[in-house]
């Protein structure tokens, strides 16, 4: 059945299965704010392992997906995959550096012996929440104000800036989403400690959380704003019937007024986020992070959108405007990508047990016990 | 294409090598300790005695150790095609990546979902639920292992795949081809029955440790009869598995068998080496014998390699330099036919630019007559096409040697814990400590084998590895080994520290 779609039907949905996975990674990523909540909001050695421990549980699922989204993007748009990541090398490397501190963190935080001492692996997952999201944020942003790489007839690709993708940070606007996105972040990680955490006889704790989630809103409200209005003065790349890239005033802005649901999505998901902002440090709610998630999701699923679709090429090159991809000429074959559809039709599949599980799992808040068990981290 | 610089190709290489060898450290650990986990945890809840769920907690806890530089080390991996191997991504991504991303969906979230409830699900979820978990957890990291050979399989062996000019790349054409590849279900099966011995002979070792310390002899004991019998069923699989990739390697991969074979000339009827020293400075064509020393087993290859006592196995001379008598080209004529190809396919671009479609049509034409040699086409001389043989001999004959060491090993285990005698067998204990250490070894050489006997090809035959590395200066390659290097041995010195002190602690502390 699948088989008979058409390329361009299956490069759609394939960017759609991308996108879904980026921005569920963005909501996940409340797991890297929190890390980096940590010093602020735990005053005592008991409050911070109530915070690791929440989540040292989830911190997993993160990092899968970030690695389903490597590996998705691979198979599904190979020359992306082999221009930015052979391209923009070190944004790309130091990235995953700090994913590969924080693997360890978690576990060897607090086993006797640990050779570097907990503060070290605290320091770690600092790291990984500021420096490893702010940098993904930047790489994000190039998707609209493009990198400096040419291709050959071959397909293979040269950069042209010595910093190989470190200089996407020195731009303003991708600093800018950079910052928005460690921000959102720590108010999402603040928003899952209020759901997840048992404040039982810590009530100056949960008082803490529940403000921090305000204040980072705040903080991050001025990066969002400069993002979103830039967004929609800029020109942007534009790709024509025929392929030709060119660049077009407010492109992005067209793109949001063409594709309504997009822009649907954007206020929506904007929207939600206040909503699980207030609820969560104005109110006594706990399901904060269902709004917030939920917006977050739609916010990612908007920026994706914008970046691929309606005649846009989502990894432009700014040096030489016709090497740049689209979701067209990027992906890989109709059979591969039939292929690879039949194997997503198990994603929901996989969704329902990871809820299934979670479920059973996060019945009871993580409290006092969980911490004083052996096992924990 | 573009010119090959050759400092990067090789760092390149050495980062792959240092990354892969890091990871490979703590992988067959999960895939063999995740399955005893659950063997014990079985115990448990067929029991419900206590004392099987006191020792499933305290393996969990070193799998959980080993776990996170595992899960540490290995995310560089999915990442570094793309880093460092760019012009392979782009050229075969069409087929690697899809086996990359079914690890993610199928394998990957089994295990991260359920290796949460394993952990912290003891007060959380019922006895059984806690027990599927387990097994969820050894299955999908085993399940992440076959997607991973699956895609390794391919490139030791393309199959199921065609070579596109107009994009210069590799696509799909048959996706059950590349996963019921003959080599993808020989190297899934060999790799994972290899690593439950690794993780049989880490439960062994530790275990063995206690006894002779008399600590935790009760525990201890329990421990080696499940790893021994696990161990032994899964080395004997292992050989079985090991001789059928021997077998496949003889069709698919002749240059690979011939050079772990120490075989320069082939014959009908071929000799098996069991014990040799390869002749130093021994060149291909330099008529030197190539063993200072040997022995042999008569036409042993030939069974081994053809199922068949006469049959005739390629020496890596005449591969090389060819056999009329037994139909093999020359790698000279394969050279002389790649390089027609990559002109042609350079025509063929040159034309379609131009907009002459009659040029690009014959240019085409001629491409698809020497297609096959596309990657000969790269080679500069016909002896380039040799592996290190010396690495690749020894390797092999290391592993199989080993291999075979720990089905005794594992036989005698189970043969003095039956009679009741281990703890009095102190010269078998101190084996035992050592075994761990060994399988490990063992392990590593069989990458060895598989990935040095692939030289120079990064796509068996068909794409060379100097040509499948990304276009960046060796400077940054050589910044980011150092990185690596340094990041991976601090992280193994916590994680050797960590787990030391959790052995000595013992089942108490957990």
């Amino acid at each position: 059945m699948i088989g008979k779609l058409d390329i361009v039907t299956l490069q759609q949905i394939w960017w759609i299965i991308c996108s879904i996975v980026g921005a569920l990674f963005l909501f996940l990523n409340f797991v890297q704010g929190g890390q980096t909540l940590l010093w602020q909001v735990a005053k005592s050695d008991r409050e911070k392992s109530l915070v690791i421990n929440s989540l040292g549980r989830k911190w997993e699922l993160t990092f899968t997906t970030l690695v389903l989204f490597g590996g998705a993007l691979f198979a599904a748009f190979p020359k992306f995959y082999a221009t930015s990541f052979g391209g923009a090398y070190w944004v790309w490397m130091l990235i995953l550096f700090t994913f590969i501190l924080q693997a360890v963190s978690y576990e060897y935080r607090t086993k006797p012996n640990n050779f570097l001492g907990a503060r070290t692996y605290e320091l770690f997952l600092f790291i990984n929440g500021s420096v490893g999201i702010l940098l993904i944020g930047a790489a994000v942003g190039t998707f609209f104000t493009g990198s400096n790489f040419t291709l050959n007839d071959f397909n293979q690709v040269t950069w042209t800036h010595p910093l190989r993708g470190v200089e996407a940070a020195f731009s303003l606007f991708n600093l800018s989403l950079g910052l928005f996105l460690v921000f959102n972040a720590r108010v999402l990680g603040a928003m899952y400690l209020v759901n997840n955490v048992d404040f039982k006889g810590v009530p100056e704790f949960e008082a803490r959380v529940r403000k921090s989630c305000l204040i980072n809103f705040l903080c991050a409200l001025p990066f969002l704003l400069y993002v979103v209005v830039s967004l929609l003065l800029i020109d942007g790349f534009a790709t024509d019937a025929a392929g030709v890239v060119s660049m077009v005033a407010h492109k992005y802005l067209n793109n949001l007024l063409a594709m309504p649901i997009v822009l649907g999505l954007l206020l929506v998901g904007l929207f939600l986020v206040i909503l699980g902002v207030t609820r969560t440090s104005l109110g006594r709610s706990t399901k904060g992070i269902w709004f917030g998630g939920l917006g977050t999701v739609f916010v990612g699923l908007a920026v994706f959108f914008t970046a691929g679709f309606n005649g846009t090429p989502f990894y432009p090159s700014k040096v030489d405007l016709q090497s740049s991809l689209t979701i067209y000429n990027a992906s890989s074959s109709h059979y591969t990508l039939t292929a690879m559809c039949y194997v997503a039709l198990f994603i929901p599949v996989v969704l329902a047990y990871i809820a299934y599980v979670w479920r059973q799992m996060d019945s009871k808040k993580i409290g006092m016990l969980d911490i004083s068990d052996k096992k924990a981290y | 294409m573009g010119e090959i610089d050759l400092a990067t190709v090789n760092w390149a290489r050495a980062q792959f090598i240092l990354t892969a060898m890091y990871h490979w450290l703590f992988v067959p650990i999960t895939l063999g300790l995740s399955f005893l986990c659950a063997f014990f945890e079985s115990m448990y809840v067929r029991t419900g005695k206590e004392e099987w769920k006191h020792l499933t907690k305290f393996w969990m806890t070193l799998f959980g150790i080993n776990f996170a530089i595992g899960v540490a080390t290995g995310i560089i991996l999915e990442f570094e095609f793309g880093t460092n191997w760019s012009n392979y991504s782009w050229m075969v991504g069409d087929i690697f990546g899809a086996p990359l991303a079914i690890e993610g969906i199928f394998a990957f979230f089994l295990e991260a979902t359920f290796f949460a409830v394993m952990f912290f699900g003891w007060e959380r979820t019922s006895k059984g639920f806690h027990l599927f978990s387990t097994w969820m957890v050894a299955i999908g990291s085993n399940l992440s292992a076959l997607w991973i050979l699956v895609a390794n399989g391919w490139m030791q062996y393309p199959v199921g795949m065609a070579f596109n000019p107009e994009n210069a790349r590799f696509e799909m054409q048959n996706f059950w081809e590349v996963l019921f590849s003959p080599v993808a279900i020989a190297k899934f099966t060999h790799t994972t029955s290899s690593s439950f011995v690794v993780g049989a002979l880490f439960v062994i070792t530790i275990s063995s440790y206690y006894l002779l310390k008399g600590r935790h002899v009760d525990m201890a004991k329990k421990s080696i009869i499940v790893a021994s019998v696990f161990g032994l069923l899964s080395s004997l699989f292992a050989a079985f598995t090991g001789d059928e990739s021997a077998y496949a390697n003889a069709y698919t991969q002749p240059m690979k068998l011939a050079a772990y074979e120490g075989l320069f000339t082939g014959s009908k009827g071929a000799d098996l080496v069991a014990l040799g020293l390869l002749t130093s400075g021994k060149k291909v064509g330099d008529g030197q014998d190539p063993f200072a020393f040997e022995v042999s087993i008569p036409r042993g290859l030939s069974l081994m390699a053809k199922r068949d006592v006469n049959a005739f196995v390629p020496g890596i001379e005449d591969l090389v330099y060819g056999n009329e008598a037994e139909g093999i080209m020359s790698v000279a004529e394969k050279m002389e036919k790649g390089k027609a190809a990559i002109a042609d396919l350079a025509a063929m671009k040159q034309a379609g630019k131009a907009g002459d479609e009659p040029a690009k049509t014959a240019a085409l034409e001629r491409f698809l007559v020497n297609q096959d040699y596309l990657g000969f086409g790269y080679l500069d001389t016909p002896e380039e096409s040799v592996p290190p043989v010396a690495t690749t001999y020894y390797s092999f004959h290391t592993m199989v040697y080993l291999g075979t060491f720990f089905i005794l090993l594992t036989l005698l285990y189970l043969y003095y814990s039956y009679k009741d005698t281990l703890e009095d067998k102190k010269w078998l204990l101190m084996l035992g400590v050592s075994s761990f250490f060994l399988a490990l070894f063992a392990s590593e050489m069989g990458w060895v084998v598989a990935e040095v006997g692939r030289q120079p090809w990064a796509i068996q035959d068909m794409l060379p590895v100097k040509m499948a590395s990304t276009n960046i200066g060796a400077g940054h390659v050589q910044a980011s080994f150092a990185i690596f290097f340094v990041l991976f041995t601090t992280l193994l010195i916590a994680e050797i520290k960590i787990m030391l002190r959790q052995i000595k602690i013992g089942p108490e502390g957990v």
